[in-house]
């Protein structure tokens, strides 16, 4: 057994309003930022789970986003190892 | 007739609902959400309240309670459950009832009085409703946008899906799809409702058509209780 972490990028689906973006983006003139549009905000899950390797260990994170992290009628998710999105940043 | 009102760490309707239930004229019972037993009860509903607080998405950790694996075998048995705005997102996070409640697109948190519109008069929830009356309850909701696809939305109103609608002069406060405020599943059974009927339960609350809603609710589920003894 190993350990993995992993993220799990929550978004709202594309086209479904998301109030919070539009919150967001209306408050923006108050800081006179201009030229900022399509302000969209979602959710970060970080996680470590113990299994026999990563395979098993992504099978449990896709199955938890898709069950508890991200309401699949209205959100979208992505799942990643943590150390390829460390890397990438 | 028995109701069980299931209490969720962060609910907090469930007096008043245990309250209006008696009002009604059942036996009512607080059911706490670690006992995985809904104790045979006829009725079960999930009140309003921030589960959990609410942390991660309405209605989502709720839905994992020991006890919702005995309420979804209630259900899945042909019991009646009634899920009461936070009760409501529980309900659709679970499955038991079609769609999504996502923020109000008002993005504010909405509490206020409003009127629904009944939808069909022939559910076991609304028979006993005077036909073509309006029922004038409030809501206090953050969550209460209703949305399903396109396409699910015509197939939920062809199969009698919708059972209640935000109707004027106060209309939809929340952005809902087609003013959608309650909806039932497909055998008409498992009921979720944004406003909240238990806080217009008697006329010094400012209204009791709430009271209308649990009594036909009573009386819909005696019926159903009657058709299963003479089977």
């Amino acid at each position: 057994m190993s350990a993995h972490r992993f993220v799990v990028a929550v978004m709202p689906k594309p086209g479904i309003l998301d109030p919070q973006g539009r919150a967001v983006e209306q408050a923006l003139p108050h800081l006179e930022v201009s030229g900022v549009s399509d302000v969209r905000v979602g959710r970060r899950v970080e996680l470590t789970v113990e299994a026999p390797d990563t395979m098993a260990a992504r099978a449990v994170v896709e199955r938890l986003a898709g069950e508890v992290f991200a309401n699949p009628i209205i959100e979208t998710w992505e799942v990643a190892p943590a150390s390829l999105v460390a890397a990438a940043g | 007739m028995k109701v069980g009102v299931v209490v969720f760490p962060g609910s907090n309707c469930d007096r008043d609902t245990l309250h209006a239930a008696r009002l009604a004229g059942t036996e009512a019972e607080p059911l706490w959400h670690e006992t995985p037993d809904v104790r045979g009860v006829d009725l079960v509903v999930l009140p309003g309240g921030f589960a959990y607080g609410d942390y991660l998405r309405a209605g989502v950790l709720a839905r994992f309670s020991p006890i919702m694996a005995a309420v979804r075998d209630h259900a899945q048995s042909g019991g009646f459950v009634l899920g009461i705005c936070n009760g409501f997102q529980v309900l659709a996070e679970a499955g038991l009832v079609p769609g999504a409640l996502r923020r109000n697109s008002t993005l504010r948190f909405e509490h206020r009085w409003v009127r629904l519109s009944v939808e069909r008069g022939d559910s076991p929830y609304t028979r006993g409703l005077p036909p073509g009356r309006t029922l004038r309850m409030p809501i206090a909701h953050g969550e209460g946008n209703y949305y399903l696809p396109e396409g699910e939305l015509d197939a939920l109103e062809s199969r009698g899906g919708v059972l209640f609608r935000y109707a004027p002069p106060e209309g939809n406060p929340n952005g809902s799809a087609r003013d959608i405020a309650g909806v039932c599943d497909t055998g008409g059974r498992v009921c979720g409702l944004m406003p909240h009927p238990e806080r217009a339960s008697e006329a010094l609350l400012g209204s009791d058509d709430g009271m209308l809603l649990l009594r036909s609710l009573v009386e819909g589920v005696a019926i159903a209780g009657r058709a299963v003894a003479a089977a």
